[in-house]
């Protein structure tokens, strides 16, 4: 990146004249730091460049550069989130470069992927960003015409003044615009005016990738760099006793062996600072199959870590003690322990009227309990760093969701200020999550200053799986009450897990049914966990869905209409105050998928089963129909209807969704990592089952519900609803319903094959 | 170490290295061919696909001195500047969304339709069934394959 490194108010973007230091303006060498792509290429470069704000910088030429400041792990927010600085600052597409920002708060407001929020936080500060730049440019012209700046309009580019038939280019405007006071005023484009939005955009980093340009982190090189791997406890509970460095010293290319703590012992840890392995070893050298020979070899003893502690600051900022127990676990044990706190009284989390007496009243209770294990993340770039620390800085470069909640871990472990700290921001080979706890920069970074070289670390598949952050495990029992008349009265949900417990209590059905009760309960373990694709959502929406199904059954209704009667309910006469759903937005896209699939009209040989939920401040329903071929269960196709406001890349968002989908359905057959003794019983691929092209479905079609409410959550929505989709479809299928997840194990029981 | 002669993307390189180096490291750390990815190291996920003589091998799994002086292509050689018909395809179906695994997807679907320049739905699944995209972008990556098929 190009930046000039100064010191610029957090909300500089809406300040171009300080920026661009007191009617200075700031150029660059576009050349300087990367080979130029086709498109830059093709595109003439200027001579110099004019920033107009963080994200907005323009050539004398017209050549328009536009950054990305959040990290992209997949879901393209390089391309939909300048497609929104461009659509307000009037620029031809074509025309325009995308580069990604590296981590640089105090230009960029929110450089975090995660939690389906890029679009949705990024779209207003976007949008202005893009409205100021245009503006800027509009009053140079108005300045230099001498007209006023009322009577401009743009175009694709170019500034135009009707009257007096005036023209220019943005480019020749731009370098008095840069030195102009920031109007305090920005008037935004009306909706129905969007030329870019809405308008599918191809990846800009699409021809990159197809040509296996280096993008990633783990592709990074520079002169004098040495690799690393480590060696960590192979297992929950476990802790570095001692090593032998010197079995492996000697080995060809090896240069250093170590160990390296990743936190320092007073230091409060921040929400993304989990890390598994607090000390593990360290094997430096020439290269990495170099590395990998000398970490099997390795001599290492690991003995039974004790309980320890430490203190964590939350989201809030309260700090907490963080218990971590002894013990190895299992996931036998972790069963029986979950099927008994099942049976024990929560914590409430909810109660709306009187469920206790409804239950006792009813004339018939349905009770199902769903369980999900353990899962790892896989993404398929494994866990990597590049770091180059020296006595006065740091340079790291590593695949990251969350820059900024790893920057203080950094300098607080390296003993080095913020400032002198430089995390480069790479393109990363899946998320999920995942990368939002970045403990591997840390030891990257250890290891560059012991090593006192520039180093990148690589962990094996092997590493990458068994070093926890993993999706919990979780249990829900489902009751419901009904009535002479199979009328439902009364609904509790009592769920939890290991670590924590999955339930949202104010989310649908809670607000559509008067007696209402919803427990969670939690057992601490020494497993780490973390944030994967929807979080709590993916377990949570698969029970209440796969519950309400079976719900409708009992009760001799459509699933679709029941699920729309609730949410009449909810909307017409609400139950409790703090629903956070929109009961009509909800029903919307049950409609919508009614529709799209002919859920009224089935195709005779199809087996189907729907599913919904809100999650990420989005809707989301799908339909899901399976056909038994040969013996096995085939996804024929994926309806998925879908509410998160105006669609900024329609065909990039379909793309997500479509992934959300296939990533569903392979969590659901196959997904799980069991333990026995505190080791992960899968450690690679051949184990770990990862859905594949045969088990993907044979076709998913994703529709948008089309209105003009700001854009909310993608990444993740879609994902959820689909395991219940899928268990319901089965079990037209089948003739069985399928509680617990992963699926596949209980189908070849039935001699289905899988 | 032993001095091996490579022939990689019509170049003819040397290097010196241990011999039994798994010429995904050679490519990525010696000749600094980064396009082909390690994804699992055991030939379970396909990310480190490349050529060999025109076939499509796990690269993670192959010793570099089992390779000298043959045909290897990786993902940067396929073509120039991504005209290769399959990466075009790619390109038009927008078929990355991470990216990591689809130089491997590309590459063996480059070999697939090498065999096979017409393959049914069915084809396309098994002939595609050994690179995993934690992505999930098996549709479009088929679409593309089926769309390639059509301008080779
Ligand atoms: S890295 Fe070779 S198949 Fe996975
Ligand atoms: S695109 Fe991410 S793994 Fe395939």
């Amino acid at each position: 990146m190009t930046f000039v490194n100064k010191h610029i108010n957090r909300r500089s973007f809406l300040k171009v004249s300080a920026l661009a230091g007191g009617g200075m303006v700031l150029s660059f060498s576009w050349l300087a730091g990367c080979k130029p792509t086709t498109k830059e290429e093709l595109l003439a470069m200027p001579k110099e460049w004019f920033e107009l704000n963080s994200y907005i910088k323009i050539g004398e030429n017209g050549t328009v550069t536009l950054y990305s400041a959040n990290p992209e792990f997949g879901s393209n927010v390089i391309t939909s989130m300048p497609m929104i600085l461009a659509e307000e600052l009037d620029v031809d597409w074509k025309k325009v470069m995308v580069e990604q920002a590296d981590f640089f708060p105090e230009r960029f407001e929110r450089q975090f992927t995660g939690g389906s929020q890029g679009i949705r936080q990024g779209w207003t500060p976007l949008r202005t960003a893009g409205a100021t730049a245009r503006q800027l440019l509009v009053l140079a012209a108005a300045q230099t015409w001498q007209v006023p700046a009322e009577e401009i309009t743009t175009e694709a580019g170019t500034i135009i003044h009707k009257a007096s038939n005036k023209k220019a280019g943005y480019g020749e405007m731009a370098s008095l615009a840069s030195t102009l006071e920031v109007p305090e005023e920005i008037k935004l484009k009306e909706i129905k005016d969007f030329k870019i939005i809405g308008n599918s955009k191809k990846n800009v980093e699409g021809q990159k990738i197809v040509t296996g340009k280096p993008l990633f982190a783990i592709d990074h090189k520079v002169e004098g760099m040495l690799y690393a791997a480590i060696v960590h406890p192979p297992g929950f509970g476990m802790k570095l006793k001692a090593f032998d460095g010197a079995s492996v010293q000697s080995m060809p290319g090896i240069k250093d062996v170590f160990s390296i703590k990743v936190f320092n012992d007073d230091y409060e840890r921040n929400v993304f600072d989990t890390a598994t392995f607090d000390e593990m070893v360290a094997i430096v050298g020439n290269s990495t199959w170099e590395v990998l020979n000398a970490k099997k070899a390795l001599k290492v003893d690991w003995e039974k870590a004790p309980e320890s502690s430490f203190t964590a600051t939350g989201f809030g900022g309260n700090k907490s003690k963080i218990v971590v127990p002894s013990g190895m676990e299992n996931s036998v044990d972790h069963k029986a322990k979950m099927a008994e706190y099942s049976q024990k009284p929560g914590n409430i989390l909810r109660k709306d009227g009187d469920p206790e007496a409804a239950f006792k009243k009813a004339a018939k209770i349905i009770e199902r309990t769903y369980s999900a294990p353990f899962l790892a993340h896989n993404t398929m770039e494994p866990l990597n760093c590049f770091a180059h620390v020296t006595a006065d800085q740091a340079i790291i470069y590593g695949p990251t969701q969350a820059p900024e909640f790893i920057v203080g871990t950094l300098s607080n472990r390296l003993g080095l200020p913020k400032e002198k700290i430089k995390v480069n921001l790479a393109r990363m080979g899946g998320g999920f999550g995942r990368r939002a706890y970045s403990h591997q920069m840390v030891e990257a970074a250890l290891i560059s200053q012991k090593a006192n070289a520039p180093i990148k670390m690589i962990y094996t598949r092997e590493d990458d799986m068994t070093s926890g952050v993993y999706r919990p495990t979780y249990t829900a029992t489902y009751r419901a009450a009904l009535d002479e008349n199979n009328n439902m009265t009364a609904f509790h949900v009592k769920a939890g897990g290991i670590p924590e417990t999955p339930i949202a209590p104010n989310r649908f059905p809670a607000g559509a049914i008067d007696n209402y009760l919803a427990e969670g309960w939690e057992i601490n373990s020494n497993i780490t966990i973390g944030a994967f694709r929807a979080p709590r959502s993916n377990f949570i929406a698969s029970a209440e869905q796969s519950f309400l199904d079976e719900l409708a059954e009992e009760m001799g209704k459509d699933p679709i209409a029941f699920r729309l009667e609730l949410l009449d309910r909810a909307k017409t006469n609400p139950v409790g105050e703090k629903n956070d759903y929109d009961p009509a937005r909800y029903a919307g896209v049950l409609e919508l998928v009614r529709e799209k699939s002919k859920w009224d009209s089935p195709e005779p040989n199809l087996h189907r089963g729907v599913s919904a939920y809100f999650c990420h401040n989005s809707y989301v329903a799908e339909v899901l129909d399976i056909e038994i071929q040969n013996n096995k269960p085939v996804v024929k196709n994926v309806i998925a209807a879908v509410d998160c406001g105006i669609v900024v890349n329609p065909d990039a968002a379909a793309n997500m969704g479509e992934g959300a989908i296939v990533d569903g359905i392979g969590n659901a057959f196959f997904g799980e990592l069991p333990f026995k003794d505190g080791i992960p019983e899968k450690t690679n691929f051949d184990k770990y089952r990862m859905i594949r092209q045969v088990e993907a479905p044979k076709s998913i079609e994703v529709h948008f519900v089309k209105n003009d409410i700001d854009p909310t959550g993608l990444g993740e929505p879609l994902f959820p609803p689909v395991f219940a989709a899928l268990a319901n479809s089965l079990y037209k299928a089948t003739g069985r319903r399928y509680y617990d997840q992963p699926f596949a194990p209980q189908l070849e029981m039935q001699n289905l094959t899988m | 170490m032993a001095t091996i002669n490579l022939n990689v993307n019509g170049k003819k390189q040397t290097v010196d290295v241990d011999p039994n180096t798994p010429v995904l490291w050679v490519l990525r750390e010696h000749l600094n061919l980064t396009g082909t990815k390690y994804g699992c190291g055991i030939a379970q996920c396909g990310a480190c696909t490349i050529h060999l003589g025109g076939i499509a091998v796990r690269s993670c799994q192959l010793p570099v001195s089992s390779v000298e002086n043959q045909e290897i292509t990786t993902i940067e050689g396929l073509s120039e500047n991504g005209e290769h018909p399959v990466q075009q395809a790619w390109l038009e179906h927008d078929v990355p969304q991470c990216g990591y695994c689809q130089a491997g997807q590309i590459m063996t679907a480059v070999a697939l339709l090498k065999n096979n320049p017409t393959p049914s739905d069915a084809e396309i699944e098994t002939g595609m069934n050994g690179n995993i995209c934690r992505c999930g972008t098996y549709l479009r990556i088929k679409a593309a394959v089926k769309t390639a098929s059509k301008s080779l």
